[in-house]
């Protein structure tokens, strides 16, 4: 019966973002508050709906229901409640569910939270959102419908992925989701100012905190994801350049070229076209992402299952909302009003140099991750584009755009001069050039690209200090004063440090454990020692255990290391029920790096493989992801940033003479103009 | 489904996500014990990033190794999921390991070691892609974007800084609407 | 001009989705053999069966036939090889290349199983299968009467591929000669 209600309201949602598609659409051309309301009242609609269905599979898989195929498929009676919980997105279908959920989620959003918008504007935003809505609830009810019966129902289900089996799965991709789907709220938006024909203040005071958003979740999602995969996989790697976390990087490097552009557009009126174009290429990204894991174009170990006709329709949808959403553009876009200009030395074309790096970088991805496709379909040949093809493309590429960064925030609006900025920021300089240095002689010339990533990293930091020193006149005023200064700091400002801050400890992170991680490979007895990165591990003993659906190796070894002793243990698993073997790492976590252990199997002599790692500054890499994401937020909670004081003009019924646009604002003789 | 000349039976499915790396069970990858190698384990101690070559695989001689471990890490372990033979505990990779150690020292080059491979497995086998005209956009794709977009910035930013000083004059007609519109005000 | 820069994004756009749209109708999974239309690679197997003649490479020139890569341990192989008797019993020519395996297990393995092949070899180092450019088991290739290699199955032999299209290659050769 659960199920049969989720199908029911599943149907019941698609109708109503057909409606949410066409009813504000119609209300903005011809000005009628009737339907732009309908189309309000429908996006919220939807939610309740897409809500009921989303709950009911998850009640499913709760219940035990076995008489519906993916609870079957992906649950079982000895599954950890939640885990359970979370196989309601483990599955293609379900993760499809939480996809509109979140959609709907942000489509109501606008329809609560959108009333100082422009009344047509916001309708055209619900439009293109419905429209989004309709074709992936199309998707579901067509291709992928998540409430399928089984007859007979089997008495017990078949288990989820072991690796999948984690606190971290029941995260990662709902934050994921709501990062992905956030960027369908820019693409609304742009779409939106193009049928409007207008881009002015308001559309980017609104579409700023939205993108914002995303790109938090984005962040903290793919942090999560490189996190879990660090302590799952059992041999310590973070990031494989794997199609499907390409597809997240992508979307992200545009997200994050689109927040910088909309702080210019914002603030001088300048990038209208390119911010747009950004808005709609950010979220095609995501829907690309989408189509690459669930259509078997490529493989991955993310993939779903892989089934050409799923993708055609993925493919169709992205090639009609895209499609007509660059169309639009190529028309449109040309007669936008242009904004302000600006001198080459100035934070305006810092910020556009920023993109063009971002952009380049996306590219990249793009390329290394889609090749082996176009190489096959142009010559038949498969090649294979691994974690080389990017550490020659994409690390420079990155480099260089951080040489940028500090530069950026010391840069005055509309016109600044080389020399002053030069002046203006010795000391990171000064710093990352010492760093860069002494680095250069202790490592030698060989790790190079590390060397000039740590540099790169102080400059980051010190760069972002330097910001709030400025600010803070720190050096020049008495202490008191600069607290002064300090407590009136906008919160947008103090974001923007932490993150950039945030990105230069990451750097570090990157640096420190791609070039000196060491390792060792041994069999071990318990008794034996072996060091590694200054820490003594000596195994104490080894003995089976029962786990709650496995059944595994236990081996417990003393770290003894400078700051103290401590016990890792790590496991050889084999999971019963779908005879999967997976390795369980044991990872003692430090500031200055991880000790990393994992087991393979026992040896004929009676030893155990045993293979440890040392990742210097390993940590580093998710806690300035992390920082990043705080920094967003900080800059979200800035009020200042967000729309409340324009007025809401509401628009009067008008005859057809007057045309599709509604009241611009603010132009108050042209109002009067029409009147008489 | 069928490529050139090579058909992969449809009678199998591809195992969801099971393969992390390791066996894969689309088809069975040689998983018996490594007897062998792993019983010739001592206490060895290895020195620099091994990632998964076993001590009992290692050359004697540090430049041949070095140069083993160097195209190792270039070779794609084809039962894993993007880990290069140096990183991957598959025996596959195991076995690539050990013969290429083999033809390092029956004197090859590394570019007749990769050449080895290739030859056997294509070009998939390389996990960094050859350039070649085929891949000419691959390679330098980046490149252009980056000259492409520089270009247009830079043209865009002398266009822009020579307008900055220099306002077109206003038309005729909109010096009426301004002046209508300050008359607009000063009355409200 | 500037309407031509607007254009560039949904022509760039265009072509992207043209080449997905083909790309998915392709599979990514299979890794096209290097083998193709060359010679089979030389090898000289020892035998599985006791008492037997082993396996050359040059063994079975003459006339179009199947390589079958197996292993006792493979359970893929198992399911293949009801398949594998079939066409022996239709007069399919058919030589085993034991792959990673013991001799004797190989052995047994076609002693319980039933036994395909004209000639078996063993390859316990894995040898000959990385010349062939082997990396699981089960794998067919099909090597005409050159000794040149035609096709490569890679996964077990379903009924519908062979009748589809492994027996169609083989008739066409064994009429070219």
């Amino acid at each position: 019966m659960t199920a049969e209600i989720g199908q029911f309201a599943l149907i019941l949602a698609l109708i109503l973002s057909a409606v949410q598609a066409l009813a504000p659409l119609a209300g903005a051309w011809r000005t009628d508050p009737m339907l732009m309301a309908v189309g309000r009242a429908a996006a919220l609609l939807q939610l309740l709906f897409v809500g009921v269905a989303f709950v009911s599979l998850a009640a499913c898989y709760l219940l035990n229901d076995f008489s519906v195929a993916l609870v079957a498929q992906h649950s079982n009676l000895s599954q950890p409640l939640i885990y359970r919980i979370g196989a309601t997105w483990g599955s293609h279908e379900g993760s499809m569910l939480l996809w509109v959920l979140i959609l709907a989620i942000y489509g109501a959003a606008v329809a609560i939270f959108g009333g100082t918008l422009r009344d047509t504007l916001q309708a055209r935003v619900l439009a293109v959102q419905g429209m989004v809505g309709a074709a992936f609830l199309g998707f579901l009810l067509f291709t992928s419908n998540p409430f399928t019966r089984l007859f007979p129902a089997p008495p017990d289900g078949a288990e989820l992925n072991p690796v999948l089996q984690d606190p971290g799965l029941v995260f990662h991709p709902p934050v994921l989701y709501m990062g992905y789907v956030g960027l369908s709220m820019a693409f609304s938006f742009g779409v939106a100012a193009l049928l409007e024909g207008r881009v002015d203040v308001g559309w980017a005071r609104w579409v700023r905190p939205w993108v914002l958003t995303a790109w938090i979740f984005l962040t903290v999602g793919i942090a999560m994801g490189s996190l879990w995969a660090y302590y799952t996989l059992g041999w310590g790697g973070w990031w494989f350049w794997d199609p499907v976390e390409n597809a997240s990087l992508m979307p992200w490097l545009l997200a994050t070229a689109l927040l910088h552009s909309s702080l210019v557009l914002e603030r001088r009126g300048a990038l209208v076209s390119w911010t747009i174009l950004l808005a709609i290429l950010a979220f095609s990204l995501s829907l690309v992402g989408t189509f690459l894991v669930r259509s078997g174009v490529l493989t991955s170990v993310h993939a779903f299952a892989l089934d050409a006709r799923r993708g055609v329709y993925i493919l169709g949808i992205i090639a009609v909302m895209t499609g007509t959403a660059l169309a639009l553009f190529a028309w449109r876009a040309p007669s936008l009003k242009t904004g302000s200009l600006f001198a080459p030395l100035s934070r305006e074309y810092a910020i556009t140099v920023n993109n063009l790096f971002l952009l380049a970088a996306a590219a990249t991805v793009f390329l290394g991750t889609f090749y082996p496709v176009f190489m096959d379909v142009l010559h038949g040949d498969k090649i294979s584009v691994g974690p080389p093809y990017y550490r020659a493309t994409f690390v420079p590429i990155f480099l260089l755009l951080f040489v940028l960064v500090s530069f950026g925030p010391m840069l005055n609006w509309k016109r600044d001069e080389l020399s002053r900025l030069l002046a203006r920021v010795r000391w990171p300089a000064a710093l990352a050039g010492g760093v860069l240095i002494a680095s250069a002689i202790v490592f030698g010339v060989g790790h190079i690209v590390s060397v000039l990533a740590l540099a790169l990293g102080v400059w980051l930091i010190t760069g972002a200090a330097l910001v709030l020193a400025r600010r803070w006149r720190v050096g020049e005023l008495p202490f008191a004063h600069s607290l002064e200064l300090a407590r009136a700091t906008p919160l947008a400002v103090i974001g923007l440090v932490i993150a950039h801050a945030g990105l230069g400890i990451t750097t570090i992170g990157v640096a420190s454990v791609s070039a000196w991680q060491t390792n060792k490979v041994l069999s071990m007895s318990p008794g034996q020692s072996a060091r590694i990165g200054g820490n003594l591990i000596t195994m104490e003993a080894v003995r089976p255990i029962m786990g709650p659906n496995y059944e595994a190796n236990q081996a417990r070894f003393d770290v003894a290391g400078p700051f103290g002793t401590r016990t890792l243990i790590s496991e050889r698993r084999l999971y019963p029920a779908s005879q999967t073997t997976t390795t369980d790492a044991g990872i003692s976590w430090g500031f200055f790096g991880n000790i990393y252990i994992s087991v393979a199997d026992q040896n004929p002599d009676g030893g155990l493989t045993v293979r440890m790692w040392n990742h210097p500054f390993v940590d580093w890499i998710w806690a300035g992801g992390l920082l990043m994401a705080f920094g967003g937020a900080v800059s979200l909670a800035d009020r200042g940033l967000r729309v409340a004081k324009v007025e809401r003009r509401v628009a009067q019924p008008r005859g057809a003479g007057q045309g599709a646009a509604g009241p611009p604002i603010p132009e108050p003789g042209v109002a009067a103009e029409a009147a008489s | 489904m069928s490529g050139a000349g090579v058909t992969r039976s449809a009678g199998f499915q591809p195992a969801l996500s099971s393969a992390f790396g390791r066996t894969g069970q689309r088809r069975q990858r040689a998983g018996s014990p490594r007897s062998g190698v792993i019983a010739a384990l001592a206490l060895l101690v290895l020195a620099g990033p091994a990632r998964a070559v076993l001590p009992g695989e290692q050359l004697a001689d540090p430049k041949l190794e070095a140069r083993a471990r160097h195209i190792g890490a270039q070779l794609r372990c084809l039962v894993c999921q993007n880990q290069s033979i140096d990183d991957s505990d598959a025996t596959l990779a195991s076995d690539l390991r050990i013969i290429l150690r083999e033809r390092l020292m029956a004197g090859d080059s590394d570019r007749q070691a990769i050449d080895f491979v290739v030859r056997r497995y294509g070009h998939y086998v390389l996990l960094n892609p050859p350039f070649e005209p085929e891949t000419l956009l691959l390679w330098l794709g980046p490149g252009l974007v980056l000259a492409a977009g520089g270009v247009w910035v830079a043209l865009m930013a002398r266009g822009r800084s020579g307008a900055v000083d220099a306002a077109s004059p206003l038309t005729a007609e909109e010096r009426e609407q301004l002046a209508r519109r300050l008359d607009v005000e000063s009355a409200s | 001009m500037k309407r031509l820069i607007f254009l560039a994004p949904i022509a760039f756009f265009g072509l992207v989705i043209a080449a997905f749209a083909l790309g998915l109708g392709r599979d990514p999974t299979i890794l096209p053999s290097t083998l193709i239309d060359k010679p089979l690679p030389v090898f000289d197997l020892p035998a599985v069966r006791s008492g037997d003649a082993g396996l050359k490479s040059s063994d079975g020139a003459g006339q179009p036939h199947l390589l079958n890569v197996f292993a006792s341990w493979c359970v893929a192989c198992r399911v293949e090889h009801p398949e594998l008797l079939q066409l022996k019993a239709q007069g399919v020519p058919i030589d085993g290349l034991d792959w990673k395996d013991e001799p004797a297990a190989g052995a047994q393995y076609l002693v319980d199983q039933g036994d395909p092949y004209r000639l078996a070899g063993n390859d316990k180092t894995g040898r000959a299968g990385i010349d062939l450019g082997v990396a699981g088991v089960p794998e067919t290739f099909l090597v005409d009467g050159h000794g040149r290699v035609r096709y490569k199955v890679i996964g077990p032999i379903s009924p519908e591929v062979w009748a589809g299209t492994i027996k169609p290659l083989m008739d066409k050769l064994r009429v070219q000669g």
